[in-house]
């Protein structure tokens, strides 16, 4: 039975038809796109998408599949948990991917190990004193890189007013250039055990996991969220209600920055090495996955969970498509498609909202 | 303790070349309730804004509470003891009506610098007795506010000035979306604020509510204060008048 409770001053309303929290729609849209997949696959490939079809391997779904999505939106999905909340606030961040290559570069060179099968290490950057540091040393460097590159960001944005589009446009440039210069261009190998743990096996989700946990309680819990919410719904407003706005856009982009910069730890630590072109467009993929997770470009509107859920669905579409043998350039396009179809769907939403 | 709560010397304030505020001299006793009126862009708001940190004036002084003071920012002032309903309403269009009634002062459970975590349920109370007394009809507090009436909207704002203490209130036209029953609230609790001895200046088209309820009327015309009116020696028509520019008050000629 439908039960009313009366709001303030005795307007009726019934508290069982709350509207519908964002986040179920993109969780119904995660949920279809997998069915989706699994009827074409079963269609043209004979092939399940979900589930195991293998007789040697006992078990109900196809686990390596799943492991092989999350896996790999896990590392992206650690850049959008800072992109999200640069959204949320009304700003973007394109520097994330730059920024993981430059991190990655410099981190690694700090977690050099010194004998390579019985050989000095021949890719060593510093000289010996620099070899087999305790992992904290290249964690820490690398986490410093970006907070200093969302340092540079946020004081930008806050302060001379320079469109965050732009002053983080001219970070991505600058930080790739500085993974290219770091070491003229070579690749950077050879990380010592301990380092190489981080991104080992299923860490990266666990990290991942953790951390989107962890944030969703800051931005649903804490002053940092409720002030990031209403800078982007009204940065007029929030200035006048007394919040410090340059700061806390400073604060925003800091953390954007090491996220991003952890994110390039992983991944340096998962693949056993560091190359100047790592994270190209990772950026693009985070920004794209927060969209799809029903995070406003307009501000003020999305969540960690939704951006976790869009993580998940651009995961899945990459796969599927790797699942029904399509090519990989396809795949990019598809990419291209997402972004912008997630973007359209963002303004679509707000016109409803105006006629409302 | 000086009687005098607010005071601005020769306040101005140039919008590049629109001289929006020009040389305002204002005075505002302890207590006292005063009403500024003028005509739409006579840079009423622009005072506001000059005297609550939300603009940094071209010049000028001003003295609240015996100091004189440079507001950096609108929280210096409201730290200061000056609580203000903007014309604009300052609220956050996405966040829900807690939210917005303590927004920049949230309640905490748990001090953590800028990760302070948040007490709602205290805020939730806090705002329902709020908005009792601001009469406004909500049916569910957890809406935000872009999904609200204009008139709830603004008795939201009321609310927030309303739920905390302060040593002057200022109400840019508190009442101009709101019906008849809302508008009678709203003055209710200015009344409320005149037996509590809590100065308001009160910015209003209104002519009646004007007359009902202040000691004082300050009219502004092209940026300029053109008269300083005590409430029973004027009428609604002079105050037209003075508004119109048919008269301006003898210790402001010379003014445009
Ligand atoms: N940020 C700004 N930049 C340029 N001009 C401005 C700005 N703000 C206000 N003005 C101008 O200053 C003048 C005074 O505006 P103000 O908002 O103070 O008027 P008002 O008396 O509050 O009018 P209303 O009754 O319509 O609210 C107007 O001519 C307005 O156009
Ligand atoms: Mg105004």
């Amino acid at each position: 039975m439908a039960q009313t409770t009366h709001g303030i001053g005795g307007l009726a309303y019934d508290p069982t038809k709350r509207t519908r929290p964002p986040e179920l729609n993109v969780l119904a849209a995660l949920i279809l796109i997998i069915l989706a997949f699994e009827v074409l696959g079963r269609m043209f490939i004979g092939d399940s998408f979900l589930f195991n079809t293998r007789e040697n391997i006992d078990t109900l779904f196809n686990e390596q599949r799943l492991q092989i999505i999350i896996l790999q939106v896990s590392i992206v999905g650690i850049i959008a948990l800072g992109v999200t909340q640069v959204i949320i606030t009304g700003g973007i961040d394109l520097s994330s991917g730059s920024v993981v290559g430059a991190t990655a570069m410099i981190a690694m060179s700090f977690a050099q190990t010194a004998i390579v099968n019985g050989n000095p290490n021949p890719k060593a950057i510093f000289g010996e004193g620099m070899m087999d540091l305790p992992v904290i040393v290249p964690v820490l460097v690398g986490l410093g890189c970006g907070l200093f590159a969302g340092l540079v960001n946020g004081l930008l944005i806050a302060y001379t007013r320079i469109p965050p589009f732009i002053a983080t446009l001219g970070m991505m440039v600058a930080a790739r250039g500085c993974a290219k210069w770091w070491s003229k261009g070579n690749p950077i190998s050879f990380p010592t055990e301990s380092y190489a743990a981080i991104g080992k096996g299923m860490m990266p989700v666990l990290i991942f996991i953790t951390l989107a946990v962890v944030f969703h309680l800051i931005m649903t819990q804490t002053r940092y969220g409720k002030h990031s919410y209403a800078i982007g719904s009204n940065e007029q407003a929030a200035r006048m209600s007394g919040i410090n706005v340059a700061r806390h856009k400073v604060l925003v982009y800091a953390i954007a920055g090491m996220l991003a910069a952890l994110a390039a730890i992983v991944l340096s630590s998962k693949n056993l090495t560091a190359q100047a072109g790592m994270g190209v467009m990772y950026e693009l993929d985070a920004i794209a996955m927060a969209v799809i997770g029903g995070v406003s470009l307009q501000g003020g509107r999305g969540s960690i969970i939704g951006t976790v859920l869009g993580a998940l669905i651009f995961g899945v579409i990459i796969s599927g498509f790797t699942f029904l043998k399509l090519d990989a350039y396809y795949q990019e396009m598809v990419k291209g498609v997402i972004i912008v179809a997630a973007v359209v769907l963002d303004t679509w939403r707000q016109n409803q909202r105006g006629r409302g | 303790m000086s009687e005098i709560i607010l005071e601005t010397r020769g306040l101005t304030k140039h919008y590049g070349g629109v001289h929006a505020l020009t040389e305002a001299d204002f005075t505002l006793r302890r207590g006292e309730h005063v009403a500024i009126m003028g005509d739409n862009g006579a840079g009423k708001s622009t005072f506001v804004r000059q005297i609550t940190g939300v603009e940094k004036p071209t010049r000028g002084q001003i003295i609240f509470d015996g100091v004189e003071h440079t507001f950096e920012s609108p929280i210096e002032a409201r730290e200061a003891g000056i609580e203000t309903v903007f014309q604009t309403l300052a609220l956050a269009d996405d966040l829900d009506v807690p939210s917005n009634l303590f927004l920049g002062r949230e309640k905490v459970r748990f001090r953590l610098g800028p990760f302070s975590i948040l007490d709602k349920r205290a805020m939730r109370e806090a705002t329902m007795a709020a908005l009792v007394k601001t009469g406004v009809k909500i049916p569910n507090l957890s809406n935000t506010i872009r999904n609200m009436s204009g008139g709830q909207r603004q008795c939201v704002a009321i609310a927030r000035t309303a739920a905390f203490k302060s040593k002057l209130v200022i109400m840019d036209e508190p009442t101009a979306a709101l019906g008849v029953q809302e508008t009678a609230q709203v003055e209710n609790i200015i009344r409320t604020l005149k037996e509590a001895g809590e100065p308001l200046i009160l910015i209003s088209h209104n002519m009646r509510q004007v007359f009902d309820l202040v000691d004082r009327i300050v009219v502004f015309r092209r940026g300029r204060i053109v008269a300083n009116l005590r409430k029973e020696e004027t009428d609604g028509q002079d105050v037209v008048a003075y508004i119109t520019g048919a008269k301006t008050g003898a210790e402001y000629e010379g003014a445009p």
